[in-house]
């Protein structure tokens, strides 16, 4: 097990290595220069202002050099130093991460508690009212996408109720409530958008599931409905779910990306946004890091969780 | 005299089939099946695919998978109607006084369960035992059931047994709360032939030892003979014949049960003996011919059998050893 897991941590580092390179050009390729930026609000500039910035930031080297330099201080924990404030990218993360990850955790919360059970249900009430209704639900959700929700949501209760959602941002520990309010509706939002696949998963899963010999043994056992749906069959109907949802870690951030930034949370979503507007290069290339690394990591834990749920896997 | 535990009377089962023009059709797949079990009895159901044999099995403990229902008749165990039972009290036989073993061992064991815990979960739903105490009933099971290192492999999954071991874990699953009645749907055709005589063999011996009855379904006619008391043959869901085995055995009297006897080899007959297989395919059960269903294929067909449908109730012989029924028009000898 051990083995396997190193064997695994080692394996995400060419990715992780692959994924810079991409990172660091890419960022790079979008027109509008971060000198040009910084220029742009003097009036007046000349071309001795434009060299010495530009050596000042390091920007004046080869490409590749400032790639192995980055590269060489990532190894040693050091993220660089954002172009504009000169703090150290790695404070500015830290410091977002948390609130984003929050916001994570509550959407795959709501996610998970809408979606297994709906899909549970509508598997056992298959071609009944119910589960139509829940189907078309999924359907709308996974249609519907999550900013022009989050805009009605901004707008209408507003309108209509002189209502709107909580818009400043209270560190957790501060005050979990207020804190908790505000979070509340981004995280619903981001959680039935991802439950719709999740739903419907669950639902296909626990058909298929609920059709097997095992089930009828369990059935004929004499166990309650319930406890054959519950103990029998939703553990084996639960191991391609959790796949999925592994699958749906990208989704999951991209998506907090837009919505923290409707909602005015100060995650990683709306640190991206800010240095890619300002091109501020290392913070960019910093927060696709960690999102990266973050993916991978999901991933290696959906993998791990298999032996959990399935027996087979952990007796490999 | 007799000491009858369960008794199946008239029992239909139909499934509705896709309405053609407005009108609900059904197909019905048991058509008044009678039988009868004595207490500590081996009942064999014999007959093709599709006959009807795992649809009976099913109906008895209401079992009958969707949308099949079962439409008249009655099952008694010891004279209260199965059929007529509420979920919760269904349940409470279910496991408990009437077992199934089923016939895929690969499939019908959890995966994600241990052997233990399911071999338990009857026991501590029916006799409302203590995890510990039912956690000893089980390895006492697996000995029962000659599982080497019995206590030992409570723990383990069904993906680490052979498909012989699982049956036997099926086995001792079904006689955890001592059951008064047994009911084996194929429990051997998925296994080796070696497995299989002593899976039988084991089933036998414990169905005896506890007293139970045994309804044996099979399509195995060297099976019947072997371990069976009385046989019933099956045919397009209905009985065809019914007798002692020793009786069917010796002196066969519906056409069908004579063809099949005269396809399976025997290892008295000379080398020079042919099987002789029944002609034709099993009957379309949507489309079933007018008379008897079997008339199609019957070598010894006359006019009678393609318009008039036999009834189960012409007495060929009446023995010591139980009735000998068939539902036939033919001649008692061929």
């Amino acid at each position: 097990m051990q083995a396997y897991l190193l064997r695994r941590l080692l394996a995400l580092v060419p990715t992780l290595l692959l994924t810079s390179v991409i990172v660091f050009l890419s960022i790079r390729l979008i027109p509008g220069n971060v000198i040009d930026l910084m220029l742009s609000q003097n009036d007046v500039s000349t071309v001795q202002d434009r060299a010495s910035i530009e050596a000042a930031l390091g920007l004046d080297e080869p490409l590749f050099l400032q790639y192995f330099k980055w590269i060489g201080g990532v190894l040693t924990g050091d993220l660089g130093r954002s172009l504009w404030r000169g703090t150290p990218v790695s404070e500015q993360i830290l410091a977002r991460l948390p609130i984003s990850i929050e916001l994570g955790l509550l959407a795959m919360f709501v996610a998970l508690t809408v979606a297994i059970p709906t899909g549970i249900y509508s598997a056992i009430r298959q071609d009944t009212l119910g589960d139509y209704v829940a189907r078309s639900f999924s359907l709308v959700m996974l249609a519907v996408p999550s900013f022009w929700l989050g805009t009605l949501v901004m707008v209408f209760p507003s309108v209509w109720w002189r209502w709107s959602p909580e818009l400043e941002y209270t560190p957790f520990f501060q005050d979990p409530a207020t804190n908790l309010s505000h979070m509340l509706v981004p995280a619903i939002l981001l959680g039935l958008s991802l439950s719709a696949v999740t739903m419907r998963m669950t639902r296909t899963m626990m058909l298929e599931v609920m059709r097997q010999d095992y089930v009828r043994t369990a059935r004929a056992k004499g166990l309650s409905e319930s406890v054959v749906v519950l103990g029998h069959a939703l553990r084996n109907g639960l191991i391609p779910v959790v796949t999925l949802i592994g699958l749906q870690a990208p989704l999951l951030i991209g998506g907090s990306v837009i919505l923290e930034q409707i909602f005015m949370i100060p995650g990683m979503g709306t640190l991206l946004l800010e240095a890619v507007s300002q091109r501020d290069y290392p913070v960019v290339t910093g927060v696709f890091l960690v999102v990266g690394v973050s993916v991978l990591l999901i991933n290696l834990m959906v993998d791990l969780s298999y032996g959990f749920l399935d027996p087979k896997v952990r007796h490999q | 005299m007799s000491d009858t535990l369960l008794r199946v009377e008239d029992l239909c089962v139909d499934f509705p089939t896709e309405s053609r023009r407005g009108r609900r059709r059904s197909v019905r797949v048991l058509d008044h099946v009678s039988l009868e079990i004595e207490r500590g009895e081996t009942l064999a159901l014999v007959g093709e695919s599709g006959s009807g044999k795992s649809m009976t099995a099913l109906s008895i403990l209401q079992l009958i998978p969707e949308p099949g229902r079962a439409t008249a008749g009655e099952v008694l165990l010891e004279g209260r109607d199965l059929l007529a039972l509420r979920e919760s009290e269904i349940r409470a036989v279910r496991g408990n006084r009437v077992a199934m073993i089923f016939q895929e061992p690969m499939s019908s064991l959890n995966p994600v369960l241990t052997i233990g815990r399911q071999v338990a979960e009857p026991i501590r739903l029916h006799r409302k035992a203590s995890k510990a105490e039912a956690r000893e009933r089980a390895a006492e099971l697996l000995e029962a059931v000659s599982i080497p290192d019995a206590a030992r492999r409570l723990d383990d999954y069904p993906h680490q047994f052979s498909g012989g071991m699982r049956q036997r874990v099926m086995i001792a699953m079904a006689l955890a709360c001592e059951p008064d009645l047994i009911i084996a749907d194929e429990p051997t055709t998925a296994l080796d032939v070696t497995v299989q005589a002593q899976i039988l063999a084991l089933l036998k011996d414990l169905t005896s030892r506890l007293q139970s009855a045994l309804l044996l379904i099979t399509h195995d006619l060297g099976v019947v003979a072997r371990y069976a008391d009385r046989v019933s043959v099956m045919y397009a869901g209905r009985i065809v014949e019914s007798a002692s085995a020793g009786k069917l055995y010796g002196n066969p009297s519906h056409p069908y049960t004579r063809g099949l006897l005269q396809s399976v080899p025997r290892l008295d007959d000379s080398a020079q003996t042919r099987l002789v297989p029944i002609d034709g395919q099993p009957p379309d059960l949507a489309n079933l011919p007018t008379g008897c269903a079997f008339s199609p294929r019957c070598p010894q067909v006359h006019d009678k059998c393609r318009l008039e449908r036999p009834e189960l109730d012409s007495v060929v012989a009446a023995t010591d050893d139980g009735p000998h029924t068939r539902a036939c028009w033919g001649p008692e000898q061929p």
